[in-house]
């Protein structure tokens, strides 16, 4: 049985959700953003943002997907290469505000190999980032500019992110090391 | 036996080796197996100035005086098997072979003489090569040699050698072998001047034309490869071409190294016929077949090529029945660098004196194939096809004898080879039946090295 | 992240990649279909490796489509082609590769006019080897863009039924293409003039007839390239019979049936120009495929730890 701890329930993710999506509104006030969410967990909470900004704006914002399976800078050393998921950013990149989703925000690498998945499409005017938790433990000076909950943890711990779409559930969990989500 | 020119009559006069001290050998308690003498049970054989002086009951004979005594009670006593066509590489190919290390090969293989056969370079086509080569022999060959020279001037096909000059100088018969006679008309000039200076006519069957750029056998393995194949048709019409014109010239032929089951029929119509004919067959046909050119490994190329299995099955009810009458094993050494190269590209040829009898042994006997008295028989069966005595183990006989050790197996090529090559296509296979002592004309040629563990006492 | 075993770390035959294996790479090779069409057509899965490609026969066509495939994965290419090289002054295959060692090569792509080169290689090297072509055996990296075309077009390749007309002796995109679509549930039909169709051919699995009746049931026609020298050497008495008995055109081509084709076309002779031109035919696609094919190919070897890789 899993020793994990909930720190965000069904309720809070949807609330938090909310939350970040006035905010991405409040500090773009020209509007002009874009989605683009990590695959897989990010992509999925992408999705829901997109839905929530479209109801704020009364507009609709351009929505993509990138996988960073091929900008990961460990590929060298894996013992396998990665599954892969399909890119799809079908807007044109240049001149736009992108902000990156992504589930949990940790060592910061795959926030940069996003980046330069993105930039692989066009010269966007500026790149923002939104997290859904921030377990900290940079390895590199990246900072997100939405946080849903900040979570101290120590690197032996996990921090789960669930979604209904794909686990049945919404949850964030945090517990020992042994506790394992399929990616 | 014709006394030899070195006066010790201890081998046929076509033969050349070094001479050696014959000094007194004991053989205990040895399982005799001698299918000519009808031998087949244990012994003590004693060999004195060359040749076999008693044979008594194991432990009977006292040990001499002045002798050996080599304990072989657990192991076989054979006759020593006899090779009639082996690649010495000598002259002009020495890095891969010469007399000595393929004569010293032979010895490890229970073998007491071996024909060789005169593709070198130069070609033995001409009665001063033969006599240089007769004069290397008689300074290095740890076994007795007997030469094969050529049919045609430089294995080129068109022009007969000097044929009785050759046999004058020692020749035992002539062979193009690495090449056919293609040219009927050229094979049957020779046939007719057989008549006038004797000596077996070798052949090595092939039609260039379906032959072309193949370089394994065709059949579904050369499908699935996508490498030229060679037509089991290739040798078969050859050996029935070539028995008629035997049968219509009254002349004396011998088929080397036939491969195909189409071949076996070929021979058996022609001896249905009275033709003069005699064939031999390879260790590595009777035991493998085209599968293994699978892995693509240039130790599985050779020429005739592994054919299928039926055809392989063919080769072994024709050798036990007799309508092959001899083992020979093609021995062809090659350097390294002739075979580390894609398939297409590498030499044909695989080394076998050291093997020969173990794989037989192994993959026929022991799997109930063939039984051990025709094996033997056929071992050693491959001299008196040109003519010379076959090894007895009798009073009197010179000693031409092998020790075999059927129950010690060994992983070929583990301990490198004596042969001066290593292309062998048992390479890192575990067989069993390893030769222990080898006597030709008389004097020790091969004695196994054996570790001893300190304290035991030695085999 | 669930882990999946990696490939190879060699591909040298068909036969190394089971069903599985083979949907992977046709999977990995329509992500990298969508790289190459992005406006920068690169990512940087292989920045940092070197990729070596050894090509013993001239090819344009599929040197250059291993060239970019690696230059689109980023890596760093070395091109060695036989003319003009030490390999032209008599340098053995097996120096070559120990020379080729000082790169540090992560893969060596090797075509050859010999079968069993590639395999050849693999021994003597720690870099992954891709087959690009050896003698008459293989091409698998072939008959892998031919099924990626084909699953493009048609879905599943389950109970297809394929034609390959024409030179099948010879030819390694015959055989790669024999062994791979029947992995992927096709059925497979070689048709050619009776001297150029290997004896026990069948016992790879599929028909062979020496004529294009019944060639109307074919779902899809894949023809060979007929070359000129099969005349010299009495394969067939000339270009005008061949085309007379096997040529695929208008007669024999019925709407709904796929046409493919290695590369190049001899327009005339085992295609007429009308077939070639026609909707049907996938020949250009084929081409485009080659390049995402062996990003896949690429990819898959290489994208993993090359030690744990090669312990694997």
């Amino acid at each position: 049985m899993e020793a994990a701890t909930v720190v965000l329930d069904h309720d809070d993710m949807r609330r938090t959700m909310v939350r970040i999506a006035h905010e991405i509104v409040e500090k773009n006030p020209e509007g002009a953003v874009a989605l683009v969410g990590i695959h897989r967990r990010g992509a999925v909470l992408a999705q829901r943002l997109h839905a929530l900004v479209g109801e704020l704006l009364d507009t609709e914002v351009p929505l993509g997907f990138v996988d960073i399976a091929f900008y990961r800078d460990d590929l060298a050393t894996r013992p396998a290469a990665p599954v892969v998921h399909a890119t799809q950013l079908d807007f044109p990149v240049g001149g736009r505000t992108i902000v990156i989703v992504d589930d949990v925000l940790y060592t910061g690498r795959t926030v940069r190999a996003a980046i330069d998945a993105i930039f692989d499409y066009g010269r966007p005017a500026r790149v923002q980032l939104a997290t859904l938790v921030d377990r900290g433990h940079r390895e590199l000076p990246i900072r997100p500019d939405y946080v849903g909950k900040n979570l101290p943890t120590s690197q032996e711990q996990r921090v789960n992110v669930r979604v209904k779409e794909i686990d049945a559930r919404d949850e964030v969990t945090i517990g020992p090391a042994s506790e394992r989500a399929a990616a | 036996m014709i006394a030899g020119e070195d006066g010790t009559g201890l081998h046929d006069r076509r033969l050349f080796s070094r001479e050696r001290a014959a000094g007194e050998l004991l053989v205990r308690a040895a399982h005799v197996l001698d299918p000519r003498e009808g031998l087949d049970g244990a012994h003590d054989v004693l060999i004195r100035a060359g040749r076999i002086a008693e044979l008594g009951a194991p432990g009977s004979l006292p040990a001499p005086a002045d002798g050996e005594v080599f304990d072989a009670s657990g192991r076989f006593l054979f006759p020593a098997f006899v090779d009639p066509h082996v690649h010495l590489r000598t002259p002009g190919q020495e890095h891969e072979e010469d007399i000595d290390s393929g004569t010293a090969a032979a010895a490890a293989g229970g073998f007491c003489a071996v024909i060789a056969m005169p593709n070198t370079d130069p070609v033995v086509d001409d009665p001063s090569v033969l006599a240089a080569l007769v004069a290397t022999a008689r300074r290095q060959a740890r076994v007795p040699v007997g030469f094969l020279a050529s049919i045609t001037r430089g294995l080129e096909g068109r022009e007969l050698t000097e044929m009785a000059a050759l046999r004058a100088a020692g020749a035992l018969g002539f062979t193009d072998d690495g090449r056919p006679v293609a040219s009927a008309g050229v094979l049957r000039k020779a046939l007719q001047y057989q008549r006038l200076c004797g000596g077996v006519i070798a052949l090595h069957e092939e039609d260039p034309e379906l032959f072309r750029d193949g370089v394994m056998h065709e059949g579904r393995v050369s499908a699935r490869l996508g490498m030229a194949g060679i037509p089991s048709v290739s040798e078969s019409t050859m050996v029935a071409r070539d028995s008629a014109l035997a049968r219509y010239e009254g002349a004396r032929v011998h088929f080397q190294h036939l491969s195909a089951a189409e071949s076996v029929e070929a021979l058996e119509q022609a001896r249905r016929q009275g033709a003069r004919v005699s064939a031999e067959v390879t260790p590595h046909h009777l035991t493998l077949t085209d599968d293994l050119v699978r892995t693509l490994d240039s130790r599985f190329k050779m020429n005739p090529p592994l054919r299928a299995e039926s055809d392989r099955q063919a080769l072994v009810e024709a050798l036990r029945r007799g309508t092959i009458d001899c083992v020979a094993t093609d021995h062809a050494p090659h350097a390294r660098h002739e075979k580390e190269v894609p398939f297409e590209e590498a030499a044909m040829g695989t080394i076998g004196l050291e093997t020969a009898f173990a794989a037989l042994y192994t993959e026929l006997v022991m799997s109930g194939q063939l039984d051990l008295p025709t094996v033997v028989e056929r071992m050693t069966a491959g001299g008196e096809l040109y003519g010379l005595a076959a090894p007895r183990v009798a009073v009197g006989e010179p000693a031409n004898l092998t020790v075999v050790d059927l129950e010690a197996s060994f992983e070929v090529g583990a301990g490198g080879y004596v042969s001066r090559s290593a292309n062998c296509c048992f390479h890192g296979r575990r067989l069993h039946g390893r030769v222990a002592l080898t006597v030709a004309a008389g004097s020790v040629a091969h004695r196994e090295r054996v570790l001893v563990e300190a304290g035991a006492a030695p085999r | 992240m669930s882990q999946r075993r990696p490939l190879g770390p060699h591909l040298i035959s068909i036969d190394d990649l089971d069903r599985a294996g083979i949907e992977r790479i046709l999977d990995r090779a329509e992500s990298f279909a969508e790289v190459s069409g992005r406006e920068i057509k690169k990512v940087p899965a292989l920045r940092g490796r070197t990729v070596v490609n050894l090509f013993y026969e001239s090819s344009t066509r599929t040197s250059s489509s291993f060239e970019l495939a690696a230059k689109r994965l980023s890596a760093d290419v070395v091109n060695i082609r036989s003319q003009g090289s030490s390999v032209d002054k008599g340098e053995s295959l097996k120096d070559t590769v120990h020379t080729l060692s000082a790169y540090d090569p992560a893969a060596i792509v090797i075509r050859s006019p010999h079968a069993g080169a590639a395999q050849l290689v693999a021994g003597w090297t720690p870099a992954s080897v891709i087959n690009a072509g050896d003698g008459k055996h293989e091409h698998p990296t072939q008959a892998l863009l031919d099924a990626f075309t084909l699953r493009r077009a048609v879905g599943r390749l389950d109970g297809l039924n394929v034609w390959i007309v024409g030179d099948v002796l010879h030819s390694r995109v015959a055989r790669s293409n024999i062994l791979a679509l029947q992995r992927m549930g096709a059925r497979v039909t070689v048709c050619g003039p009776p001297t150029l169709l290997p004896r026990e051919i069948e016992a790879l699995g599929c028909q062979a007839t020496p004529t294009l009746d019944g060639v109307q049931e074919a779902d899809v026609v894949y023809v060979l390239r007929m070359q000129r020298e099969r005349m010299r050497d009495a394969f067939v008495p000339s270009l005008r019979e061949y085309a007379a008995c096997y040529q695929i055109d208008a007669r024999h081509l019925r709407p709904g049936q796929l046409l493919m084709h290695p590369g190049p076309v001899n327009r005339g002779v085992e295609l007429s120009a009308e077939a070639i031109d026609s909707p049907q035919a996938l020949i250009g696609a084929q081409v485009k495929a080659g390049v995402a094919v062996r990003m896949a190919v690429l990819y898959e070897l290489l994208a993993g730890s090359p030690v744990l890789a090669v312990a694997a």
